[in-house]
Parts: C-alpha cells; sequence; structure tokens
C-alpha cells in the first residue's frame, strides 16, 4: 500500500514535469494576447531535438538546452505568421503541430538508420537524491520565476497589457510586435524544453508517441489555472496524477480494462474544462492580432 | 501665421489618406500656449484624424508638425511622449483588470532594481499629482468597478504622470453624466492655469461655448475656421461645421393625446452582473398615443435592463408589461415584433446591424421569412433590393447606390438612417429608441429627432432612452426620470428643467 503511495507520488511529478513547461509556455503568450496551441507539436520537436543531442553529445543538459532552442525556432514561425502576418492564431498553432511531428520524424530517419525512434541516450536528465528528476525541481522554478515576472515587475505589466488591451499599449509607447515575439519565443523555449524533459528525463529516447497530448493538456491547464503560472501549475499536477494512475494501476493489477485507465488523463481534461472553462477569464485580446490604426 | 514659439502647436498643411479616401486635406492649425481650442466638426469630419497624427499614431502623407516653434517627426507616440502631449482617447485606453495606479505607470514604470515593481514610489508621485489638480482617485481600484467619470480621470493622470504640457481630449464629454462635465471643465481651467496647454475634440455646441477660448472648424477634411469663442453664438458653429443652416431646437406642434397603449407594471428584472441584485426594482411606465415618452438618467441605472425585458431580450422575475392590452413579458423578440413594437438598439453595430452584411440584407433581418422577401426557404434578392432601394431614397441614406455595399462602410449616421428605415417599415404602435443619435453629428440628429416627432404626430408611441438630458428635455412630451431600477419622478416637457432632473438622476430628492 505504502509502496504504491509513493509509486503514485513519484510517477505524478514525474510526468507533471514536461506538463508544466507546455503549461507555462502556453500562460506565456496567452498572456501576451497570443494563443498557442501548437504547444504539442513544439515538444515534439523539442522532444527529438534534445534525444538525438543527448545521444550523440552523451550531455543530457546540451540536449535540454538543444530542444529548447528547437522550440524557439518553431515558435518565430508562429510569431511571423500570426504577429508580423496578423494569420489566425489558431491556424497557425496547428500548422505546428503538423511541422512538429513531421519534422521530427523526417530528421529521425536521416539520422539514426531510417528507424522512427532515435537510440538510447547514454545519460539521462540527473535526479535529486536518486528519487526526483531534476526536470520537477526545474518546472517547479520556472512556474516561480514566470510569476514573479508576470506580477511584480515592469515586463510582466507590459507583457499583460498587451494580451488585455493592445491599443492602450501602443498609445503609451509600448511595442506591442516586440512584446508579443519575445512572449511567442519565450514560450517556444518553454515548450521546446518540456518535450526534452519528457525524452531525456521521462523516457530516454525519441519515438513517436513520446509525446502523445501532452501539449494539449498543457493547453487545457492554462484555461483551468486561469492563465495563472501558479493555477496552471496546480492543474498540471491533478492532470499527473491522472497519468499516474493510469501507469499505477494499468497493466492488470486493477479490475479494469488499461484502455480506460490510459484514457484518464484525456477524460478529466474535457470534464475539467466542462465543469470550470466558463468561469474563468482569458486575456482579453488572447487570440486577436493587433492591427494598428484600425478604423 | 508665422512659426513661433508662442504657439504649443502647430500643423502645416496635414494631408492623410486611407486608401481611396481623403481624411484629411491641407489642413493647418495654430495653438497658443495655455489655452483651451476646440476642434469643431462632424462626425468622420476628420477631427480625430488630425489628433492621432499630431500624437504619432498616424504618419501625415503630406505636412508638418512644429512644437513649440520646433519641426518634430511625429514617427509614433513615444515621440509625442517626449515632447510632452498627452492625448485621452474616446474609448479609454485602460487596462480593465489592471488597478488604477498599474494603468498611469504603465510604459513609464517606477522600478527599483532588476526591473522589479516599485508601487510605493509609484504611488507617492501619483499623490503629487492628484493633490496639485484635485483629480481624486482610488489608486487601487480596478478599472472594471470604477465609474467613466473616474476612468477619464485617470486617463488624464496617465497623461500628466507622463509630464504632458499639451493635452488632447478626444470627445470627452460623449460618456459624462452633466455633474461630470462640470468637474471636467473646472478640472480643465485648473490645468491652463497651472500653464498647460489643451486641445479639445468635440461636436457639442454647448461646451466648446462653456469651455475653450478659440475653435477651429473642419469639414470633411478641410480647414473651415478658427473663431474666437467668444464673439460667435453656437448657431454660428453650427452652421459652420455642417455648412448649412442647421435648427438647433427641436420643432413641434404641441402633442395629441390618445389612449394608454403600452404599459409597464411594477417590474423586477435581475441584475446581470450581481444575480442576487435586482437591476429593475419594480419599475412602472405608461405610454399614450401621440406621446413621446423620454426617460433621462445616468448610464447604469436599469435603461438597459429596461428595454431589453421589453424587447425580451431577458427575463422578468415580476410584474406585467402590456401592449394593446397584450401581455408580452417572458415572450420571444418575435412575439414583441408581432404586437407592432420596433426598437433602435443603442449600439446599432452590435444590436442593430450585421456589419457584414449588404444594406440589403441587413433591412430584411426581421422579415426574411416573410412573402415576398422569401418564398419556399428561398430567399427573392429582387423584392429584397427594391424595398432597400426605398428606404435609401426615403430616408436619405448616403452614398445612394449601397444597396449591394457591406453596410460597415456606411458612416454611423447613414447606418442609423437604415436602422429606422427598416424598423419604421414595421408600422409599429410603439418605437422605442436608445441613445438614438449616440455618435452622431448635428446634422443628423436633426434628422432623427425630426423623424421621432413625425412617428408621435401620426399618432404612434414613442419612448426615447438617452444619456443626453439637452436631448430628452427638447424632445420628449414627458420625462421619466429613472434611477437605480425606479422611476423617481415625472415632468411634463415644459415643467422640467435642467437642475431638479438632474437631480434626482444623481440620487437627490426634491
Amino acid at each position: 500500500m505504502l509502496s504504491s503511495i509513493i509509486s503514485i507520488v513519484n510517477t505524478t511529478l514525474m510526468y507533471s514535469a514536461p506538463l508544466i513547461f507546455g503549461a507555462m509556455s502556453g500562460v506565456v503568450s496567452e498572456n501576451a494576447g497570443v494563443v498557442n496551441v501548437g504547444i504539442e507539436g513544439i515538444m515534439t520537436f523539442g522532444a527529438f531535438v534534445g534525444a538525438a543531442v543527448g545521444f550523440y553529445t552523451q550531455d543530457p543538459w546540451l540536449g535540454l538546452l538543444s530542444g529548447s532552442l528547437a522550440g524557439v525556432i518553431l515558435a518565430v514561425l508562429h510569431a511571423l505568421a500570426s504577429v508580423s502576418f496578423k494569420a489566425d492564431q489558431t491556424i497557425s498553432g496547428m500548422a505546428l503541430n503538423f511541422i512538429g511531428p513531421g519534422l521530427s520524424l523526417f530528421l529521425c530517419r536521416l539520422l539514426f538508420n531510417n528507424k522512427t525512434t532515435t537510440t538510447r541516450v547514454a545519460n539521462k536528465l540527473p535526479k535529486i537524491f536518486n528519487v526526483v528528476d531534476v526536470s520537477v525541481l526545474l518546472a517547479l522554478l520556472i512556474t516561480i520565476f514566470l510569476w514573479f515576472i508576470l506580477y511584480k515587475t515592469k515586463w510582466g505589466l507590459r507583457i499583460r497589457s498587451v494580451g488585455e488591451h493592445p491599443a492602450a499599449a501602443d498609445t503609451l509607447g509600448i511595442n506591442v510586435t516586440k512584446v508579443r515575439y519575445m512572449s511567442v519565443i519565450i514560450s517556444g523555449l518553454l515548450a521546446g524544453a518540456g518535450g526534452a524533459a519528457m525524452t531525456l528525463g521521462v523516457v530516454s529516447q525519441f519515438t513517436p508517441t513520446a509525446i502523445s497530448g501532452q501539449g494539449f493538456i498543457a493547453l487545457a491547464a492554462v484555461i483551468f489555472g486561469k492563465w495563472t503560472p501558479q493555477g496552471a501549475y496546480g492543474a498540471c499536477l491533478l492532470f499527473a496524477v491522472a497519468q499516474a494512475l493510469s501507469v499505477t494501476f494499468g497493466g492488470g493489477r486493477i479490475d479494469i480494462p488499461s484502455e480506460f485507465l490510459s484514457m484518464l488523463p484525456y477524460v478529466l481534461t474535457i470534464v475539467v474544462l466542462i465543469l470550470f472553462v466558463g468561469r474563468s477569464m482569458a486575456p482579453s485580446a488572447n487570440g486577436k492580432p493587433y492591427k494598428k490604426g484600425k478604423r | 501665421m508665422k512659426i513661433s514659439p508662442e504657439y504649443a502647436v502647430q500643423m502645416r498643411n496635414i494631408t492623410k489618406n486611407f486608401e481611396e479616401c481623403r481624411a484629411l486635406d491641407n489642413v493647418s492649425v495654430d495653438i497658443k500656449k495655455g489655452t483651451i481650442h476646440a476642434i469643431l466638426g462632424e462626425n468622420g469630419a476628420g477631427k480625430t484624424t488630425l489628433m492621432n497624427v499630431l500624437y504619432g499614431l498616424y504618419q501625415a502623407d503630406e505636412g508638418e508638425v512644429y512644437i513649440n516653434g520646433k519641426k518634430i517627426n511625429m514617427k509614433n507616440p513615444n515621440i509625442a511622449i517626449e515632447n510632452k502631449i498627452g492625448m485621452v482617447h474616446q474609448h479609454f485606453m485602460l487596462v480593465e483588470n489592471f488597478t488604477v495606479a498599474q494603468n498611469i505607470i504603465l510604459g513609464k514604470e517606477i522600478v527599483s532594481r532588476c526591473g522589479i515593481l516599485n508601487m510605493r514610489k509609484a504611488n507617492e508621485e501619483i499623490d503629487k499629482i492628484v493633490e496639485k489638480y484635485g483629480l481624486k482617485v482610488d489608486k487601487d481600484a480596478k478599472i472594471e468597478d470604477i465609474s467613466v467619470g473616474m476612468q477619464q480621470r485617470v486617463e488624464i493622470l496617465k497623461t500628466l504622470y507622463r509630464g504632458a504640457d499639451i493635452l488632447i481630449l478626444d470627445e470627452p464629454t460623449a460618456v459624462l453624466t452633466p455633474q461630470e462635465i462640470k468637474d471636467l471643465i473646472e478640472i480643465m481651467h485648473r490645468l491652463i492655469a497651472d500653464g498647460k496647454t489643451i486641445i479639445i475634440i468635440t461636436h457639442k455646441l454647448k461646451e466648446i461655448k462653456a469651455s475653450s477660448d478659440v475653435c477651429t472648424i473642419i469639414r470633411r477634411g478641410k480647414y473651415i475656421d478658427t473663431v474666437d469663442v467668444k464673439n460667435v453664438t453656437q448657431a454660428e458653429l453650427a452652421d459652420k461645421m455642417v455648412g448649412r443652416n442647421v435648427k438647433l431646437v427641436v420643432e413641434k406642434a404641441p402633442a395629441k393625446l390618445g389612449e394608454v397603449i403600452f404599459e409597464v407594471d411594477n417590474i423586477t428584472v435581475q441584475s446581470r452582473a450581481h444575480k442576487e441584485l435586482n437591476a429593475l426594482k419594480g419599475l412602472s411606465l405608461k405610454i399614450r398615443k401621440g406621446e413621446i415618452l423620454g426617460i433621462a438618467g445616468v448610464d447604469g441605472n436599469g435603461q438597459k435592463e429596461l428595454v431589453e425585458a421589453i424587447t425580451c431580450l431577458s427575463k422578468v422575475s415580476n410584474g406585467v408589461i402590456k401592449i394593446n392590452g397584450n401581455k408580452i413579458q417572458n415572450t420571444k423578440p418575435k412575439n414583441v415584433i408581432k404586437n407592432k413594437i420596433s426598437t433602435i438598439h443603442e449600439d446599432r453595430q452590435k444590436r442593430g446591424l450585421v456589419l457584414d452584411f449588404s444594406v440589403a440584407e441587413n433591412v430584411i433581418l426581421e422579415k426574411y421569412k416573410e412573402y415576398p422577401y422569401s418564398k419556399n426557404g428561398l430567399l427573392n434578392y429582387g423584392e429584397i433590393k427594391k424595398f432597400a432601394k426605398e428606404i435609401i431614397s426615403e430616408y436619405d441614406v448616403r452614398p445612394e447606390d449601397c444597396v449591394n455595399a457591406q453596410i460597415r462602410e456606411l458612416s454611423g449616421g447613414n447606418q442609423q438612417k437604415v436602422i429606422i428605415g427598416r424598423e419604421i417599415a414595421n408600422d409599429p404602435d410603439l418605437l422605442i429608441a436608445v441613445q438614438p443619435t449616440r455618435g452622431l453629428d448635428v446634422g443628423a440628429i436633426e434628422y432623427v429627432h425630426k423623424i421621432l416627432v413625425e412617428q408621435r404626430d401620426k399618432g404612434k408611441a414613442v419612448l426615447l432612452i438617452s444619456l443626453e438630458l439637452d436631448e430628452i428635455l427638447s424632445v420628449a412630451d414627458r420625462i421619466a426620470v429613472i434611477y437605480d431600477g425606479r422611476i423617481v419622478g415625472e415632468f411634463l416637457q415644459e415643467e422640467a428643467n435642467e437642475n431638479t432632473v438632474g437631480l434626482l438622476m444623481a440620487g437627490g430628492k426634491l
């Protein structure tokens, strides 16, 4: 009994880290008014690049860094389309969800003997006291850091003003385009890191299903957490519990078909969104391209 | 006039095009330091465009801007702010869920190390300005919780916090109550006494007379004249603005009253924002045939809920609404129209029109199912366009060939004419007009008022709801004052005066 509780806690934390990275990615860009539904795609690409670099250099930290930068590359595409060219943010984000996995598989086959999985990395990200993944700690620190930036610094004030009322920010001399670009780039950085944390911490290689829905669950966590870092963090823990339960009790340990258990995180996402989405407040200008001097 | 540091602002030969349309055509204006200078013009005359050029939000295609005698290239608002220009926009530029203090410092934050906000010091800075000009505000309140008048103060504080010496106020009185307008003019005079220069954009003649020293008139993007305000009458200003002789007073014969046709009896409606409160608390009113009943009141005292209750857009928890003896409360909007009630809604772009539809499609929004406009579920565009053309010619909608044009492209006044034409074509027994002249200029206002009086003279009942007290006092035959969800006083037009009505509107007792 005790051992399964410890196991659940441990698995929860392990699965929560990539989710939290993804959710923080969403929090940053959506507070600046750019919806990023492409987190899933960015995470996938980050997962592949992280695993591949981790394998070749045998340095998981270098892998994590490369995964983050890979996320930035995709995020810049998103920013170009949705901020500079005022494209529909949802469509531009969806495109990332196709580009991310497509690009990953293409490069994977190219680099790893036409296989769709990378070779296992020799060194995973270290564990603290040999128990908790370092990415779990990183995720917590990033959440605290982000909360501090958003609510205690001038940059946070500017990011949120651009997400709420870009015209007001513009009249006060704030460069809306610049702030949105920076936020989307940071969003890509975090999502990329989240993907890499998955393949360098939780599993130790990239597979086509390494990222399966985490990006979307992270998006749900952003909404459930009312667009705040701390709220999204809590939401991610909840979703991770669901995942941990399905892992711990899967494999015939209790008398529920494992398929149903695997559905748990996703079903929970839908239920939570139905129950809470009406009550949460998105940034007012979220998803709307800012057109200057619109008549 | 030559360029000189005596003038705070000199704009020379400004031309600005928006795609095909020329918004400003070679406009020049000189604004002396330490004066209140009004820019007067109809809607779409180019007043706001001119000021947006001055503030760097738009770039002029031709022309120069001089500040204190120095030529400045106004590329963006930052340059305007550097040159101590501040602008209060007509639609407030405030972040709703930020506090007053956060809105004031945004973009020029006071920080300690590493960009960390120092709100204590910021509050001290704000307090200094508040005290100097008597602009009292609650710094920790969120914008969404404070009144429009307060929000405007925050906007003015924002410019002063940035050290503005030249303040541009764009239609500052459009949303204010009479008392708030008085306060604003007082604040403006205090700012002038301190050496500031104020530019006020408006189409309200009364306020120009009450506040300004000099007035520049613009019509259709062209400079018309600059006059000393004390040397002109309101009527002269109106003629210059519109370019023809306008009647500022509504002309009408005494009302010929018929029987009571419409009745609201003791209705209660739940507030949408606070479910435990009621927005209407037992409101009653009666309207006779051939009468215009005006509802005067400050925004947010139940006007919106009253209209929604009558038009069945929201539920009544208690009470009765009757027209021609039929109860209509808590039915469907369709039933309301069938009972010959037509409504000119307050927000014409949201409730009155589908902006992406053509003019023709907009005129049949209520009767698209009826013969001859449709048959067996198919629209008959021939008949629809014929009907639209009738409205266009009868109500003088411009441009004349706009049947197929998207209604979005029409000016506000012409959009309103389409709505009025559509609603009156229903031949209503009761015409409800909510803020029907909001945002319209003098010429269009004159026209709308004429139509309302015409309907009355045909023996129809008219319910006019407006936040403009002047409009109610001059158009309505009977005036009811709404306060806190109740009618708190009723006057015949000849008995009503601005002060008593204004007092009741503010919740005072007689």
